[in-house]
């Protein structure tokens, strides 16, 4: 057994509920991930596997765990979710949905009758989808809500009309309420294998804190959206690996003075109603993040520690000012989050340590935000470009600047330069947005790749500067934006 | 002046024209459809994993598989020398290797495959190759393959009359050139196949492709043996766009060759990434035109060079290059005009069938030509459109064909423009755009002219096999392949129709080399119109006998019989169909029929570029209103209204689908599809990651759809038209509306913009724009 002297009785299986039955399992390999075992392990081949990165959604399950008493419908890819995070749950899949032979759930009937299937293929992913949101009992269900929902979920046959139509359709029938989900089994450690081997899944952050010291080699997973794909794609024989998702209190999101602490592991769906209230335009980058699949796996640690250069949070909060806090052992250490991004995918993260919470503080009265993603398709895309700004302003005037960018540099970055010169900036004379503007330039020399060229990205920066500051002058973003925000 | 043709009477239907579900509808909800993949494994079956070259092009010198062997799991690892027959799987022109022989043609490119214990375990061992290979420089893009001038094919043109001359004489001439973007198809199930050796050499294979006659040819070519030891069985793919006509060969062809190999069953399913780099694309294109034309935009003379970017090899590229060619006018009239082509080959996969075929980058040059027109004019882009529609007089098209049916499109257009408010819309565009600097709208309204036939002309022929059992119960088989198209559910309406029984009666079965031979891939939009005619051939001859029964019973003529809500009815008798198949058995009459089908008049000759190579014409039209961030490059469509003819539609539903997943697959690949490759020849776009085709938000929250009431003039099966393809190109009128909103930058500039029309064109396209506008300024 490895290591984990904090607990008192150490689990050796995952639990969940499966088919109307409580399922153990003690013996898979770390890897498995929980399509293979669906479809190869139990002959469940209703699930499909589309692209095995978790960007098309054919093969999205529900997962329903209780939360305040009641059922939390989760839809996740299984093709890049580890078996071992399925602890805990009640696992749903499309083989689940008809209470009997031919009695279809209503968002399979509303499918059937507005014919939202053509081949078929993604169907199983899409009624998946369609069926937590349904059971999730929205109050009221529009098209963008559909549509959001299903931004995770490719369909390449119908022009997606008729889905929305039946999803719309459906939400006139009350939810079946067949799903009453699991509690949460926080209470002791989990670790299936060996010291040479294990899917481990501590339950305190002691706990982690003991592991990972002692198995500084492991690879830790919060939500798996990127390391399903090592396993996936890379094929990665990872040996070790301890999960985050049982840690008590790394999922907490706490209002403090200097703003809110925010749990590594919070999810993005969870984290995503906060930065909505802070700003919109926070709200509308969540909304673009990646999917509903992928917010509800991935993890605002998970996303930081991971170091993409693009990934959309990290200038989000660099913007904010934000800082993190990471632990190893019992010690704690504080720094700006810009300062934790060193060079591409390296981070000042010493061995053993792992990302804790982030501070993120509140805009003050006189700060104004904006934030914009940029990339070749508006939902569910990697950003070429996303550019934060967080500006003092005064008297129509910039005082403090805070800029950061995500795709023009090995890191998340701020623009150092451009901050410098857009202090003194007033917004009604153009004139005095040239120095800043110029800057830029300075500031990165971005890459060319599959997604933009440089010589795009750094215009997109630069236009996008201007673009914040018009809307800082007063134009409403009805008419320097195709997509404003929504209303939370 | 063509005669008005008489409206048909209307039909007395009951089950064609109905919106009924498609067969497999409450099975795909339930996850209860099996694709190949989900078929039960038989017991010991081994799984495949492809070996790829990590070079563009080169030569194999040394390949040492030690490592591969020596992993676990493995059983065995294949490459050139164990292939039985040929190492070929090209559908025409025996230039696409199964296995990379020698040289190495494209990065990705098969060069070996492991058989192992598991997917998992032939993925790992898969990667343990050691390749020696002398590279060379490879030629990767459309302008190094012309910089090249190596071709797959022979040239070739046609045309009327002396361009040159017509172009120096016109009024107006506007020359320039559009580069067209690739596509990858993205069908949501990936490439696959099962094979299961049988005794004495036979071999099943359960395949995931368009056309299982070619996957059965193919795998006895590998295999050393006759077509007649290998049967190929489709019960239905997830997705195929064009992408499982040639290309799911090879997949098949691997998993054959590794089950006579090992004499255990063998699957290969690709990896997603894999089946980016392995399988072939769109054809990505290059147009050089020129154009003359009046004061009023009407067209005097067209020059068009399309040069098409093939690939390593010549695959379907004789056919896609040609359909190109034959929409190079659209629906447009041309006085003189030059079409040529070149078939260029790159060191890339080899480009394949894309549902349109070469159809859509033809047509997307002319229409591009058309906002250049109206622009150099200062004419409505439509008012220019309108036009150039082909009229009685003005009927020919460049390749010599008339077009009879010349009075459709016009009324169409009219109805669309009507319905689609589209001169209000553009009077309140321009308005909104005279006070926004920032967000700007386009619109377009772009028509569609698309030929249904294939263009080689013995393929247009199909068969279909009919069994009606003593209860009652109808066996349906036929050649052509479900993809989701709803092929399947249209033809049981055709034979339910025809034997006047509820649909229920009609037991749809999988696609079998065994049952209809010789089939034609389920392609060019012609699977309903073949296979349709060639069911109900087979039908309507077991009917005429089971009449015959029954107008001896009853002594009348056979003529006196009808057949509807299951039963059949003749003087003041009836009797159920049940009852009348069972005493039909009864009376020894044949309950089976193979019909066969092909389509007539067409006698298009390649060689002397004469005869007619389409039956009829689909029309339709699309009307598109856009924004764009000309800060950002971003776009969104706004609204989109079409109308489009089926003829006399066999199921509504099931067309309206064709035409929304057309369009908006259209406006997919003139937007975010866009294919990546490095220097080295390698796509850096492989995964849905990276090849952004549209999600849910994309589609135009207003979206009308509607279909053109307008019977097929020829006699096709119940008066329909082909609709697979057609409406892929209504979303030629996204990226026309894209045109339009930058022009209002710069009012008279061309427009520069290729294809895809990606954030980064339009914005370089928006400044490019705006300092011509400022330059003008001064």
């Amino acid at each position: 057994m490895a290591d984990l002297p904090h607990s008192v009785d150490v689990r050796a299986s995952i639990r969940f509920r499966f088919r109307g039955r409580d399922i153990e399992l003690g013996d898979f390999a770390p890897r498995m991930t929980l399509l293979d075992w669906l479809r190869i392990e139990r002959g469940a081949s209703g699930t499909k596997e589309g692209c095995n990165e978790g960007d098309c959604g054919a093969c999205t399950v529900v997962l329903v765990r209780r939360a305040q008493g009641a059922p939390n419908f989760t839809p996740v890819n299984a093709c890049i979710l580890l078996l071992g995070q399925i602890d805990g749950a009640e696992l749903v899949t499309i083989e689940d949905l008809s209470s009997a032979p031919g009695a279809l759930h209503p968002v399979q009937d509303s499918m059937v009758t507005h014919h939202g299937a053509q081949c078929g293929f993604c169907t199983p992913g899409i009624v998946m989808s369609l069926f937590a949101q349904h059971e999730s009992k929205p109050q009221t269900l529009d098209a963008d809500a559909v549509c959001d929902q299903l931004a995770g979920n490719l369909c390449r046959c119908t022009g997606y009309r008729p889905i929305i139509e039946a999803a719309l359709a459906a939400h006139v029938v009350p939810p079946q309420g067949r799903w009453p989900g699991t509690e949460a089994m926080h209470a002791g450690d989990m670790l299936i294998g060996d010291d040479d081997q294990f899917f481990a899944a501590p339950a305190s952050i002691p706990s982690l804190a003991a592991l990972y010291a002692a198995h500084p080699d492991a690879t830790l997973v919060a939500g798996a959206t990127d390391v399903g794909l090592w396993l996936t794609k890379n094929l990665q024989d990872i040996r070790k690996i301890i999960w985050l998702g049982r840690v008590a209190g790394l999922d907490a999101i706490e209002a403090h003075a200097d703003g809110l602490h925010i749990g590594a592991g919070v999810t993005l769906a969870a984290l995503a109603p906060h930065l909505g209230a802070l700003h919109p335009d926070l709200g509308e980058v969540m909304r673009r993040f990646g999917s509903t699949q992928v917010r509800s796996s991935g993890t605002i640690g998970g996303n930081l520690a991971n170091g993409s250069p693009i990934g959309d949070l990290a200038p989000c909060l660099i913007a904010l000012g934000a800082q993190l806090v990471l632990q190893k052992g019992d010690v704690l250490r504080h720094l700006p989050l810009e300062d934790f991004f060193l060079a591409y995918r390296k981070q000042d993260r010493l061995p053993g340590e792992f990302v804790h919470s982030v501070i993120m503080p509140p805009l003050a009265a006189e700060q104004a935000f904006r934030a914009y993603k940029v990339s070749k398709r508006i939902d569910e895309d990697i950003s070429s470009v996303l550019a934060a700004f967080c500006f003092d302003v005064a008297q129509g005037r910039i005082g403090r600047a805070r800029i950061a960018f995500g795709g023009m540099a090995g890191t998340p970055a701020r623009a150092r330069n451009a901050e410098g010169f857009a202090v003194g900036i007033r917004l009604q004379d153009e004139s005095t947005w040239a120095s800043a503007l110029s800057a830029l330039a300075f500031d990165f020399q971005p890459l060319s790749d599959q997604r933009a060229s440089a010589a795009y990205r750094a215009l997109v920066a630069r236009n996008l500067l201007t673009k914040a500051l018009i809307e800082l002058r007063g134009e409403s973003p009805a008419t320097t934006r195709i997509a404003p925000p929504r209303e939370p | 002046m063509t005669m008005p043709q008489a409206k048909p009477r209307e039909d007395d239907l009951v089950i064609v024209r109905q919106s009924v579900t498609h067969d497999s509808a409450s099975l795909h909800v339930q996850g209860a459809a099996t694709y190949v993949d989900d078929i039960r494994e038989p017991s010991g079956t081994l799984h495949l994993a492809p070996g790829l070259s990590p070079v563009a092009r080169g030569r194999l010198l040394g390949l040492d598989l030690s490592g591969v062997r020596a992993a676990p799991g493995v059983v065995a690892v294949l490459c050139a020398s164990d292939v039985p027959g040929k190492n070929d799987v090209a559908p025409a022109f025996a230039d696409d290797p199964l296995f990379a022989d020698g040289e190495v043609i494209f990065h990705g490119q098969v060069v070996f495959a492991v058989v192992a214990q598991t997917r998992d375990a032939a993925r790992r061992a898969a990667r343990l190759a050691q390749f020696d290979i002398a590279a060379d420089e490879p030629a990767i893009t459309i302008e190094a393959a012309a910089q090249r001038g190596q071709t797959v094919l022979p040239d070739f043109d046609f045309g009327r009359g002396d361009v040159q001359e017509a172009l120096g004489c016109a009024p107006h001439r506007l020359s320039g050139r559009l580069a067209i973007g690739g596509q990858e198809h993205f069908y949501l199930e990936g490439q696959v196949a099962l094979a299961i050796p049988g005794e004495a050499g036979d071999m099943l294979v359960h395949a995931s492709t368009q056309d299982p006659s070619e996957v059965q040819h193919i795998v006895a070519r590998v295999l050393g043996c006759p077509d007649a030891f290998v049967t190929v069985e489709t019960r239905r793919m997830g997705g195929g766009f064009g992408g499982k006509e040639s290309q799911a060969s090879q997949t098949a062809a691997l998993a054959a060759l590794a089950a006579h190999v090992t004499g255990r069953p063998c699957k290969l399913r690709l990896d997603r990434d894999d089946d980016f780099v392995i399988t072939g694309k769109r054809h990505d294109f290059r147009a050089d035109w020129s154009v003359g034309f009046e004061a009023d935009g009407r067209l005097t003379a067209y020059d068009v060079q399309l040069d098409a970017n093939c690939g390593c090899s010549a695959d379907l590229s004789t056919g896609v290059v040609d359909r190109a060619m034959f929409h190079a006018a659209n629906a447009y009239y041309v006085p003189a005009v030059a079409v040529r082509s070149r078939r260029l080959r790159s060191d890339t996969v080899s480009n394949t069938a894309f549902r349109g075929f070469g159809g859509p980058q033809g047509m997307l040059a002319i229409e591009r030509v058309m906002d250049a027109i109206a622009h150099e004019t200062g004419r409505d882009p439509l008012d220019v459109r309108k036009v150039n529609l082909l009229a009685p007089g003005r009927d020919r098209t460049p390749y010599g064909m008339v077009v009879e049916e010349t009075d459709t499109l016009p009324a169409l257009i009219e109805e669309l423009e009507r319905s689609s408010d589209y001169r209000a819309r553009r009077a309140e565009i321009a308005a909104h755009n005279a006070t926004a600097p920032i967000i700007r709208r386009g619109l377009a309204l772009t028509p569609v002219q698309f030929g249904i036939s294939f263009t080689l002309v013995h393929m247009n022929q199909a068969g279909a096999l009919v069994h009606v059992y003593q209860d009652g119960s109808i066996h349906l088989n036929h050649g052509g392949t479900e993809m989701g198209q709803g092929l399947f559910t249209k033809v049981a309406q055709v034979v339910a129709e025809e034997f006047g029984v509820p649909l229920d009666f009609v037991r749809i079965t999988a696609t079998n080399t065994a049952k209809v031979p010789n089939t034609s891939p389920t392609a060019a939009s012609a699977g309903a119109d073949l296979n349709g005619m060639a069911a109900r051939i087979a039908a309507g001859a077991i009917r005429q006998r089971m009449a015959e029964v029954a107008a001896a019973m009853w002594a009348i003529a056979p003529d006196a019989v009808r057949f509807r809500d299951g039963r059949v009815f003749g003087g003041n008798e009836s009797i159920s169909f049940r009852d009348l198949a069972r005493r039909s058995r009864e009376m020894r009459v044949q309950l089976s029929e193979a019909g066969f089908y092909k389509t007539p008049h067409l006698d298009w000759n390649r060689a002397t570029k004469t005869g007619r190579p389409f039956l009829y014409f689909a029309y339709g039209a699309s009307c598109c209103e856009v924004a764009i961030d000309t800060l950002t490059g971003e776009s969104k469509v706004l609204r989109a209204d079409i109308l489009h003819d089926v003829g006399r539609s066999l199921n509504p539903a099931i067309d309206i689908g064709q035409i929304e997943g057309g369009f908006v697959q259209g406006m997919g690949w003139l937007t975010s599809e866009e294919l990546v490759h490095d220097a080295k020849g390698r796509l850096l776009t492989h995964a849905p990651s990276t090849y952004k085709i549209p999600v849910a938000a994309d589609v135009p929250r207003d979206f009308r759809v509607r279909l053109f009431d307008n019977a097929n003039r020829e006699d096709t099966i119940h008066r329909s038209k082909a609709v697979g393809e057609p409406p892929l190109m209504l979303g030629i009128s996204v990226f026309n509306a894209i045109i339009d909103a930058l022009h209002g930058l710069a009012p008279g500039v061309h427009v520069p913009l290729d294809a895809p029309a990606t954030p980064e064109r339009i914005l370089f396209s928006a400044e490019a724009l705006r300092a011509a506008h400022k330059g003008e300024g001064c």
